[in-house]
């Protein structure tokens, strides 16, 4: 028999959903092996590592090669571990960050609201920057940056951080606030607003979703940087990815692939828990067009 | 009476495009002015450089004695109210309310005061706590008139502010917009492509097309004497009956096909020369349905009952025609009916010129 259609229309489980649900299966899959290895490996000692069964699961735990990544680990002629790395990457990361984020959320709502003359031609100057590969102005800044004797040192490389940054971000900001209704800004300026206090009073607490994405797609890029800590650092600020290449790339004794596992678990905590607390926010940023007041 | 503001001679063009040029526009103390045109004749464009959000490219504005022509937004005493509210989504009804005075410095307690006034006024005292996101369109525009209101303007400008309401809601905000004005008193000016909005606010509506002024006068005058042809078709819903006719001197008739309109008694007959040609301009409500010498015999095409009104078309060689009647009278398709025209409430434009005479 037959059910009249009446109400909520009843779920079907149909060949066509049953193939999705394999195909994201199989993508989980695919995508979460390599953690699973390396977490998995991170846990055996040397001696199961060798018996070369890569996928098994380790007979005995053995968690000595974490705090070895941490903390004794030899990253060239030091052995401290991954530990003043990861303090370094934090000194560089954070003010990167906020001066890089802010820097380009003015840019943005100056090109968005005060259309100055040549705003487009700066607009586009902004487009061109970011899609530059940053391997060309390496040599450039570095010889810049030594000529203004900040070369090798903190404040140096978080200009440098800044400066790739700004004009992917400035992109950024300017798109969204382009999407806000630019009645908004009118109405702030006859309500007696400059430059400076439409920004804060006004714009910055619309901000919100936008920021958000900024400072992720930030964080996870600084985070993750290796080339431009190589070059700008210095010995004494390297950030926790040139320590982890340090540590892999050993040049003498035994290869403890557990320690390397847990040294590259550590480095890619800081992205993975940005990716984890925050995708939720970065997808509703992204869409976020114009709020309607 | 003394002029709170004056437009002299403005120009404006976005890149090589000329929105305004050259216009000028004198406003009185206390007047409501409506700019009433179509969309892009440049109406916005001359409120927005009223307002100083735009500059330029050429003239000056000034006002209350004051040329504000380089002047920022905030220094020209105005208050403006968007058709999208332009509400800071941020802030609640009262910051939204006070931005302008906090952004001024002026004390807490006078700002309190004057919200006080200005949500009493408006009736949006429950509102104060919430959220822009929270309100309905109608509260939304009362907090943003309020937020005008607040900050003592000498100069209001409406920007086509009920374009984003419904009609009951409307209807309701126009009522209240013009009783604020009867107790304000203030200068306002008030940008639509409403003609009934013009109608029954104005004290004056400047007519606008292409950037330029079409005409400039009240309300009724603009109604019942329009300057010219477009002037004739945008203002009056359901709108102006057109005939293109030819003038006879020596019966006094227009002439269309084989029929004819008496137009002795029209008040500048005399500048008709023999044979021009000339539209003839009648409102569906100076079209009465009666047998006399001048009448026109047709048939009914369509009716339209509407409630107060019915109207009813018809045509007169090939032009349809729109007349207006009571909405108690009955009339059937194809029914067959005499129409005589009120001559005295006609106008008359030359065809070339669209001009009246």
């Amino acid at each position: 028999m037959k059910a009249i259609p009446s109400g909520r229309r009843p779920k079907h489980l149909t060949i066509g959903r049953i193939g999705m649900y394999c195909f994201i299966l199989v993508c989980a899959i695919f995508f979460l092996m390599p953690l699973y290895v390396m977490v998995i490996t991170s846990l055996k000692d040397m001696d199961e590592i060798r018996a070369a069964n890569i996928l098994n699961l380790p007979k005995e735990l053995s968690f000595y090669s974490w705090p070895k990544a941490w903390s004794t680990a030899c990253t060239g002629f030091v052995c401290e571990g991954l530990k003043p790395g990861f303090f370094n990457s934090i000194k560089i990361t954070v003010p990167s960050v906020i001066v890089s984020v802010g820097l380009s959320a003015i840019n943005g709502y100056a090109l968005a609201f005060w259309r100055f003359r040549g705003a487009y031609f700066f607009f586009g100057l902004c487009m061109f920057g970011a899609f530059i590969p940053y391997q060309v102005m390496v040599y450039p800044l570095l010889k810049i940056e030594d000529a203004l004797g900040i070369y090798s040192t903190l404040p140096g490389i978080i200009l440098v951080h800044t400066i790739f940054g700004m004009p992917i971000l400035t992109l950024i900001f300017r798109n969204f606030y382009a999407s806000l209704p630019i009645d908004l800004f009118k109405a702030a300026r006859i309500d007696g607003g400059n430059f400076i206090k439409i920004f804060f009073y006004v714009i910055i607490p619309m901000s919100a979703p936008i920021t958000i994405v900024a400072v992720i797609l930030q964080v996870t890029g600084i985070w993750n940087d290796f080339l431009l800590g190589l070059v700008f650092a210095g010995r004494d600020n390297q950030p926790m990815t040139v320590q982890l290449n340090n540590i892999v790339q050993v040049d003498y004794g035994v290869a403890e692939y557990n320690v390397d596992m847990s040294a590259t678990i550590l480095t890619s905590l800081v992205p993975l828990f940005v990716y984890f607390i925050s995708g939720r926010w970065f997808v509703r940023g992204i869409a976020a067009g114009a709020i309607k007041g | 009476m003394k002029n709170s503001v004056e437009v002299k001679n403005i120009s404006f063009s976005y890149g090589k495009t000329e929105i305004l040029n050259d216009l000028s526009l004198d406003i009185k103390e206390g007047e409501f002015m409506v700019l009433l045109g179509p969309s892009g004749c440049g109406k916005t464009t001359l409120l927005n450089c009223i307002a100083g959000l735009l500059d330029l490219s050429d003239g000056q504005i000034w006002i209350e004695d004051d040329n504000v022509t380089w002047k920022e937004p905030k220094d020209r005493h105005i208050g403006m109210v968007f058709q999208s509210y332009a509400l800071y989504p941020s802030m609640t009804v009262e910051k939204n309310l006070s931005f302008g005075l906090r952004m001024m410095g002026t004390a807490k307690k006078i700002i309190d005061d004057k919200i006080e006034k200005a949500s009493n006024l408006l009736q949006i005292n429950e509102l104060l706590k919430r959220k822009p996101s929270q309100l309905s369109g109608g509260q939304r525009q009362r907090v943003a008139i309020g937020r005008a209101l607040v900050r003592d303007a000498k100069v209001f400008l409406f920007d086509e502010p009920l374009s984003n309401l419904d009609a009951k809601l409307r209807a309701e905000l126009r009522y209240e917009i013009k009783k604020l004005h009867r107790d304000l008193s203030n200068t306002m000016i008030y940008v639509t492509h409403d003609q009934i909005e013009a109608m029954t606010l104005a004290d004056r509506i400047s007519v606008m097309k292409d950037g330029l002024i079409q005409q400039l006068d009240t309300p009724k005058q603009i109604y019942n004497k329009p300057a010219n042809l477009f002037v004739a078709g945008f203002i009056g819903s359901p709108s102006m009956n057109f005939l293109k006719v030819k003038f006879d001197k020596s019966n006094q008739y227009l002439l269309i096909g084989k029929k004819q309109i008496n137009i002795s008694k029209y008040e500048n007959i005399n500048n008709l020369i023999d044979d021009q040609e000339v539209v003839f301009g009648i409102r569906p409500e100076n079209i009465k349905i009666e047998k006399n010498e001048n009448s026109i015999l047709c048939n009914v095409e369509l009716v339209e009952p509407m409630g107060a009104d019915t109207l009813v078309w018809t045509s007169i060689e090939g032009t349809p025609i729109s007349i207006r009647l009571e909405g108690s009278s009955n009339y059937n398709l194809n029914d067959e009916i005499n129409i005589s025209f009120d001559i005295n409430k006609s106008s008359i434009f030359d065809s070339k010129s669209e001009e009246r005479i």
